[in-house]
């Protein structure tokens, strides 16, 4: 069993990092409604939020560790150029998803799209986390404030799907392969 | 009822909402400046060939590296001239969504095109 290293620098970002941040965001939906929005008179303890302070910054470095990977480390090998003359083109993703009609909408429209609207998510969770960190408990006396950071929760959290769910359909088209090769556990021989 | 009472006069003062308001204007003007940054990257061959910051990333590396720089440039100057004020955050809230919502439709491919 192996796998090359522009394969485990894919999965760190998508199933490490953007998967991850995806799941949070559920979480911090229903933490930030529990803990302040509803109808319930006692103000959270200093405990709980203190655990959301943490939660949101943890989401914070998650979403930009995300993109960081994705732009730095694994959007070059995919727009890679291959040199004149390539035929085999399954180690330039990009080019393999344009070379056929029935491929190059995930480039021209899925990966144009993931490459920008990725970055709202860490710049949304950034705002949530910064003003959960400086109001903490007090947000429960600020509404409007409460009310603009669940929206940009979910607005992140939406983001964030957009970028995985093409990140996965493109990484099913044209994986982004190549590489030392990593191996990781020896099979068993028939 | 005690206990509740306990609890919140453990909370601090209400701050001004000014700090979190600062906040929350610039996430909205950073993520409509990756849309304009992106799109002015796609019309313009001049500047998608001053976005290029490192070459590998291409392109995408300037937009994202121009529009985050000036979401903290903005939420600097905001949160200074706002911080120790409360401000009307409904209008603020309402300029904030709309700017989050127009950058994202905006990095939509079919509708850059339409600029």
């Amino acid at each position: 069993m192996e796998i090359t290293a522009r394969s485990l620098w894919t999965l760190i970002h998508g199933m490490g990092f953007g998967a991850l941040y995806l799941m949070a965001c559920s979480g911090a939906l229903v933490e930030l409604y529990r803990r302040y929005c509803t109808h319930n008179p006692a103000p959270p303890t200093e405990r709980d939020a203190r655990f959301l302070r943490i939660y949101l910054v943890a989401m914070a470095a998650l979403a930009w560790l995300a993109v960081l990977t994705g732009a730095y480390i694994v959007y070059p090998w995919y727009r890679a150029v291959p040199p004149p003359g390539t035929a085999n083109l399954a180690a330039f993703p990009q080019r393999l998803l344009m070379a056929s009609p029935t491929t190059s909408g995930w480039h021209s429209l899925g990966m144009e799209w993931k490459e920008h609207a990725a970055w709202i998510a860490p710049i949304s969770i950034t705002m949530a986390a910064s003003v959960v960190l400086q109001y903490g408990r007090n947000l429960k006396d600020h509404p409007q404030l409460r009310a603009a950071v669940l929206g940009f929760v979910w607005i992140s959290l939406l983001a964030a799907g957009v970028a995985g769910f093409f990140g996965a359909m493109i990484s099913k088209n044209a994986p982004v392969e190549g590489g030392p090769v990593i191996h990781i556990v020896q099979g068993e021989q028939k | 009822m005690s206990t509740q009472n306990a609890s919140a006069s453990a909370i601090p003062s209400a701050r001004p909402n000014g700090a979190g308001a600062a906040a929350i204007l610039a996430a909205g003007i950073g993520a409509f400046l990756v849309a304009v940054f992106a799109i002015l990257a796609d019309r313009s061959a001049a500047i998608k060939s001053l976005m290029i910051f490192w070459k590998p990333t291409g392109p995408l590396s300037g937009v994202t590296t121009c529009a985050i720089v000036l979401w903290i440039v903005s939420w600097a100057i905001l949160h200074a001239r706002w911080r120790n004020r409360s401000v009307a955050l409904a209008r603020v809230n309402a300029a904030a969504f709309a700017l989050l919502i127009l950058g994202l439709l905006l990095t939509f491919p079919r509708i850059a095109d339409l600029f």
